[in-house]
């Protein structure tokens, strides 16, 4: 067995090795793991129930409201900040600099948990929860956004703009109806992704304090978990998240390849 | 292609009554420590056609990019149908919109269709309504030989096509002169043809254009004067039998040896 195999055969005889281990650790989990508790804890039918309707029509139905109103108010400040940041003007830049390094450099956690304590002491008038959760979701997300549309706007090439001002289009207005749009097309699966991010943000909602009706999946599904001793619930908010997010992670795919076509 | 082409008389751009389109006088520029060009002095009449030949690098883009103030010169005086377009005060986007500009790269906007392509300033910059802007694309599409493109995308089309679109997008904002900067010079030669017989036409109805080529028999047949740049200066110009059939300067005669036909240099005498 010292003559050296082949190198078809040597890789054949790795890969099977690999699979061999791989089935190996399965086989001991399974055989070691207590399937009579897991099962009770996860899979319980009585519990899983008892969740249904409300944790589709509330909880899920919240996380894709605060999703989507996060997502455009952050959409909306992220171009602005992009904008900023690509100015002539130095102040804008500096500030947008500032923002975007800031809110990317802090945990989301600790923005959700100052929105929580400081806009009640802001403001003695009650303030909508939907835009706290708004504004909370859609500043952190501006950061990011920000920059992809940055990224995104530099993409288009330089001709462009040049070809835009030489009919007689204004900065602006070369900006509003030729960059921007293509470099939105540059940014969509970035910009989907971002989507993706923030859905699962979105179980950070909790932390501004919520009422019972204003619930999304996260804090529906631990909220049910405290009161039925089971992981149920957790594991149905884990499914329902994926139902969001496993389509817009296949929508990525798809305009991604779009984009590799189109070049 | 070019046979569909028919000869229009009159249309928009009024021909060569006197006065200067583009006066050019002492321009300079220069990029950080580069200095791009060294005093320039031109000027184009109305109806006039200028070619203006070079050695790579020699600044003719710059130059024509100067002219709609593309670049910012370092100093000088230009001034574009009598309105001094380096004066700090003057609205550089309403003098823009009476010079076309054809670039290289053609630079349509690849996300709009041919007919919104030629549309797009129309109705934003000059507040045309939706058909009247259609009805000058159409005919600008026209002149140019590709009425059947007019749902296509850029990105559909040969490098020919896209560049006659290109063109038809300047004339559709009715300039009263045209920049063209290397227009032949990104495509393949079986499709240059097609676009210089657009030029041909244009120059015929009496545009003024303002055109950096490397095809010399291009600027022999149609242009009224040559000038030949080299390191940002005019070295000479002239008709193009003088500058092209007759260089006077040394620097003019091996730049043309170099860029005619190379084979007949090497003839014996
Ligand atoms: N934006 C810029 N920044 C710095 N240098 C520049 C810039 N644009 C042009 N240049 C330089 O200026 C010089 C002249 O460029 P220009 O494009 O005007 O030459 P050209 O005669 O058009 O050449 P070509 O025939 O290759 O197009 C070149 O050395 C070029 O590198
Ligand atoms: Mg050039």
């Amino acid at each position: 067995m010292n003559r050296r195999l082949p190198r078809r055969q040597r890789i054949r005889l790795i890969r099977t090795a690999q699979y061999g281990v791989l089935v190996l650790v399965v086989l001991v989990v399974a055989m070691a793991a207590n399937w009579g508790e897991i099962q009770r804890a996860f899979f319980d039918v009585e519990v899983a129930k008892e969740q249904f309707p409300e944790i589709v029509t509330t909880a899920l139905g919240n996380t894709i409201i605060y999703t989507v109103i996060g997502f455009a108010f952050g959409l909306t400040l992220g171009l602005i900040l992009a904008l900023m940041r690509l100015s002539q003007v130095p102040p804008y830049r500096w500030l947008a600099v500032a923002y975007i390094e800031f809110f990317r450099g802090v945990p989301a956690l600790l923005v959700f948990i100052a929105f929580g304590y400081g806009v009640p002491l802001a403001f003695q008038v009650a303030i909508n929860q939907y835009v706290t959760v708004m504004l909370a979701l859609g500043l952190v997300g501006a950061a990011y956004m920000a920059e992809t549309i940055r990224a995104g706007i530099q993409a288009v090439p330089k001709g462009q703009m040049e070809a835009a001002r030489s009919l007689g289009m204004s900065q602006p207005r070369a900006m509003i109806s030729i960059v921007i749009p293509q470099a939105f097309r540059i940014v969509l699966p970035p910009l989907t992704n971002e989507l993706i991010l923030l859905t699962k943000d979105s179980s950070l909602v909790y932390l501004l304090g919520l009422s019972l009706g204003q619930y999304e999946l996260a804090k529906f599904g631990r909220d049910a978990l405290n009161q039925h001793q089971s992981m149920t619930p957790i594991l149905i908010a884990g499914l329902l998240y994926l139902v969001i997010t496993l389509p817009l992670g296949h929508l990525v795919r798809r305009l991604e390849a779009r984009t590799a076509k189109a070049r | 292609m070019a046979a569909s082409i028919k000869k229009k008389d009159g249309g928009p751009g009024t021909p060569a009554e006197s006065g200067e389109a583009i006066q050019i006088e002492g321009l300079h520029k220069s990029f950080g420590d580069l200095e791009v060009l060294k005093g320039i002095d031109l000027s184009v009449k109305r109806g006039e056609v200028v070619c203006v030949i070079g050695p790579s690098g020699s600044g003719k883009s710059t130059l024509l990019r100067c002219v709609n103030l593309l670049e910012e010169p370092t100093s000088g005086k230009v001034s574009v149908a009598g309105t001094e377009v380096t004066d700090p005060d003057v609205d550089i986007d309403r003098v823009r919109r009476g010079i076309g500009m054809v670039f290289q790269a053609f630079n349509l906007f690849p996300h709009l269709t041919v007919l919104e392509n030629l549309g797009i300033a129309q109705r934003r910059v000059l507040g045309r309504d939706k058909e009247l802007a259609e009805r000058t694309a159409r005919h600008n599409l026209e002149r140019v030989g590709l009425t059947d493109k007019e749902d296509a995308y850029p990105a559909k089309l040969s490098g020919g096509q896209q560049q006659r679109v290109a063109i038809a997008r300047a004339l559709s904002m009715e300039p009263e002169l045209m920049l063209f900067d290397e227009p032949t010079s990104a495509l393949d030669p079986e499709l240059v043809g097609d676009v210089l017989a657009v030029m041909r036409k244009l120059a015929k109805e009496g545009m003024t254009m303002l055109v950096v080529t490397h095809e010399m028999s291009f600027a022999r047949e149609v242009a009224d004067r040559v000038v030949f740049m080299d390191e940002g200066v005019i070295v000479e110009q002239g008709t193009p039998d003088r500058v092209v059939g007759d260089p006077q300067h040394p620097r003019t005669r091996s730049f043309l040896a170099r860029v005619l036909d190379p084979a007949a240099a090497q003839l014996p005498e």
